[in-house]
């Protein structure tokens, strides 16, 4: 695993990032835009992975939730860095209004112009 | 598809069937926010599907009779405002976003930890972000349906230009 | 918590409150028409408590009541730069409030926009007063978002292509400082400013190197800070986004908001976290000498009033951002310059200051203009001066003060840049900031000449002086522009030599709660 998975990070991010700026449709250009969102996520998530050596092996990777009657201590040694989780869901909120907010222009540039391929909106220059 | 009467009979008794038990499972997601995964966004988003799925089975038309757009904004906006007048109510205990309905210190976790009454303002933050989202979030839906359907005259949530051009009429 | 600690939060909490509580009262009958006033009463009382916070020391605030030894607490850091910024957001705020009382009639839905200004207006003070690295993410999000919708108000075919033109840049650079936030964190394990640059105190290599997955954190977050810094390579959005806005927001966004989301939140990452070493110095002068040039360049082609002025804030930015690369690199290396270094950051704010009084002036008047003469385009106007003495004198002030003539503050604060840039050891670059400078002012002759002297033309044989709200934003700014020049000594020691001093703290600023 190691340094594969943050790879296909790398490529998803990649991807998005060509769908942004390549396609000349508003509708995959937003899509492009969610993708590149995901990919920080999944970045961000990955992060936060921890894993512990225990005499069994590598451990961890449990939620951050105390259980009833676990320590603090048991739960720091087995869980994963909620902190991550937590910026995440802050982005996730960010990237959900920006995606509406796109997709409202998007369709008021439908009503103006008829189309949703930029090659025929292009009414500012310079 | 007709739009304007919504989806078939399956559709619509299905939707009738299930929507309060995805709204109901929403408020408990939010009310649960503080002990277990979940929390004010993740039941809001449920609770905004639940009235998704009536705009989409039913009808805009249908489902405005329910909810109307003024409605999602005063919804919104006062979750919003309730959110940032809890954060100013910790002022009374000390500072800005203190925790002043928890007994003891709010960094260590209370003795009732595990149960719904723990965490002090948390949970009502929770509910108040259940509000804020699950509002925003249909409201958003309905104004970008209600574009589909009728474009800009059938208010549309978006301002417009009074004048075409921007060509303003002499004030004072 | 003293009360001036307590003051601090506020100055978000209370424009978040009104752009709720203007949403709710438009939808109240009796409460609907109060909704502007509310609006510029907010940031008023939001300027008045950034002054009184200005000679106050504050140290660090934690919120929620956490203590500065868990370092796990969200930290709130008001130091001299965060009341500079602090001060000139709220400022051209109020004036751009102030100004679309009036300007805004010709709109419908006016709650929306001022819900959606002052929300603005409290991202910013929020993103100025963040003292970790992801809530300047999330603030400079949520500003951004505020004016995505802004620059799209009016609904009309261009204003659409602009604000989407815009949200897909601005998206692109978001998720770049969000990657680049993401891998610092995973370097050093923590959020909050100082404790990241402590943390990467620790990972220099020896002999001062930054290592490699620093310098990927550092790529990222500078680039998608200039992007909405709008720095050359990535200034495409601009031009098109910031004429398309209603004339106030236009303002806001020139005057305010490329400074604050990108060239301040580019100076405290630059110099706070990731402490001024060479590679970032040059990015950031490479960056500040091509926008400075390419800008002015394409200004000077531009016959669209507000396109010019628009193509003018990259290269004004140019400036700021070039006399911080300059500061940085003098501040890098065995034997810090700290008296160079603090000309050219002196040099630098108080041109992020003059840029955000003349800039917001100039897109006012324009507004002004483009409402009385029908037209945004400079062969079309003509003789206003004539027809709107209050508007024609205001701009003329304005674009004396970005020409850089002598007793204007642009004059000054474009002197001490070239000065220090001369000192730092780059004639060259000092050569080509005059250089620049003449071509602006050659630029600004072309305003004056075709819009405010001469024959009125057609259109603008109808033009009225602006209305008394619209007429007194501009009066003040003007004065404003006026007296910072010769005040520059009294402004030098309240805000730009403390803030200066913060940025060339460097990397230990955030964390003993610098001055």
């Amino acid at each position: 695993m190691g340094i594969a998975i943050y790879l296909l990070t790398f490529a998803i991010l990649l991807a998005g990032l060509y769908a942004v700026v390549a396609k000349k449709n508003v509708v995959k250009i937003i899509v492009g835009a969610a993708i590149l969102d995901y990919a920080v996520n999944l970045f961000l998530v990955l992060i936060g992975w921890r894993t512990v050596s225990t005499a069994a092996g590598a451990e961890g990777g449990a939620a951050p939730i105390l259980a009833a009657g676990q320590s603090g201590r048991q739960l720091l040694a087995s869980a994963v860095d909620p902190l991550p989780q937590a910026l995440i869901l802050t982005s996730i909120v960010i990237a959900l209004g920006v995606t509406a907010l796109m997709v409202a222009l998007a369709l008021r540039l439908h009503e103006k112009y008829g189309t949703f391929d930029l090659e025929n909106i292009r009414r500012l220059r310079g | 598809m007709n739009q304007h009467h919504g989806m078939t009979l399956i559709v619509k008794n299905t939707t009738r069937l299930v929507s309060g038990f995805i709204a109901v499972f929403g408020v408990y997601v939010a009310l649960t926010g503080h002990l277990s995964p979940g929390g004010g966004f993740a039941g809001g988003v449920i609770l905004a599907s639940a009235g998704i799925l009536v705009v989409l089975a039913f009808g805009r038309e249908f489902s405005q009779r329910l909810v109307t757009e003024t409605q999602y904004h005063l919804y919104d906006s006062s979750a919003m405002a309730a959110m940032i007048i809890l954060a100013l109510l910790g002022y009374l205990a000390g500072g800005f976003f203190v925790n002043f309905m928890n007994a003891t210190s709010p960094q260590s976790v209370g003795e009732s930890v595990g149960r719904l009454n723990s965490g002090g303002t948390i949970p009502l933050f929770n509910l108040a972000i259940l509000v804020k989202v699950a509002g925003g979030l249909a409201g958003v839906f309905l104004a970008l349906a209600a574009f589909r359907a009728g474009g800009r005259s059938q208010g549309a949530d978006a301002p417009s230009v009074a004048l075409p051009g921007g060509a303003g009429e002499k004030e004072d | 918590m003293t009360p001036m600690e307590a003051i601090v939060p506020l100055l978000v909490a209370l424009p978040l409150l009104t752009a709720a509580g203007i949403v709710a009262m438009a939808h109240v009958r009796p409460l609907a028409k109060f909704t502007s006033g509310v609006a510029v009463g907010v940031v008023a009382v939001n300027l008045v408590l950034s002054l009184v916070l200005l000679p106050a020391r504050v140290g660090p605030i934690y919120i929620g009541g956490w203590s500065a030894a868990s370092t796990l607490g969200i930290q709130i850091n008001c130091d001299a730069l965060a009341k500079l910024m602090l001060i000139t957001v709220n400022l051209v705020a109020l004036a751009s409030l102030v100004f679309s009382l009036s300007y805004m009639r010709q709109f419908t839905k006016v709650w929306m926009f001022m819900s959606l200004l002052v929300f603005m207006v409290a991202a910013m003070n929020a993103l100025v007063l963040a003292g970790d690295l992801f809530n300047l993410f999330v603030f400079l999000e949520v500003a951004a978002i505020a004016s995505y919708a802004l620059v799209a108000f009016g609904c009309e075919a261009e204003e659409l292509e602009a604000a989407f033109k815009y949200l897909v840049l601005g998206t692109v650079g978001s998720t770049l400082i969000l990657l680049g936030v993401g891998i610092l964190y995973s370097l050093t394990g923590q959020l909050n400013m100082g404790l990241v640059a402590a943390g990467l105190r620790k990972l220099t290599l020896a002999g001062g190197k930054v290592g490699p997955a620093p310098l990927l954190a550092a790529a990222c977050l500078i680039g998608g800070l200039a992007l909405k810094a709008a720095m050359v390579p990535f200034h495409a959005w601009l031009p098109d986004a910031h004429p398309s806005a209603p004339a106030p927001i236009s303002a806001m966004l020139s005057g305010v908001l490329i400074k604050a989301s990108g060239v301040y939140a580019m100076a405290r990452v630059v110099f706070n976290v990731l402490g001024p070493s060479g590679p970032y110095a040059t990015v950031l002068m490479t960056l500040g000498a091509l926008s400075m040039v390419v800008g002015v360049l394409l200004a000077v082609g531009q016959w669209d009033f507000k396109r010019l002025l628009a193509y003018h804030s990259i290269s004004q930015m140019g400036y700021v951002v070039l006399a911080l690369g300059a500061a940085a690199h003098v501040l890098s290396g065995p034997s810090p310059q700290v008296a160079v270094a603090s000309v050219c950051l002196l040099g630098a704010l108080f041109h992020l200051f003059n840029h955000a009084a003349f800039k917001s002036l100039l897109f006012l008047s324009s507004g002004a203009i483009e409402q009385q003469a029908h037209t945004r385009m400079l062969k079309e106007m003509g003789g206003l001066a004539r027809r709107m003495p209050v508007t024609g004198f205001c701009c003329r002030i304005a674009a004396l003060s970005i020409a850089g003539v002598p007793p204007f503050n642009g004059f000054f604060s474009k002197l001490i840049i070239i000065v220090g840039l001369a000192m730092a050891g780059y004639p060259v670059l000092a050569a080509l900031a005059a250089f620049v400078a003449f071509v602006t002012l050659l630029s600004f002759v072309k305003v004056q000449r075709y819009a405010l002297e001469g024959q009125p033309s057609a259109s603008a044989a109808a033009a009225h002086e602006a209305p008394f709200s619209m007429g007194l934003a501009m009066v003040v700014l003007a004065v404003i522009c006026l007296l910072a020049g010769p005040g520059m000594m009294v402004l030098r020691d309240w805000l730009f030599e403390p803030a200066g001093r913060v940025l060339m703290a460097g990397s230990a600023a955030l964390i003993g709660g610098a001055p």
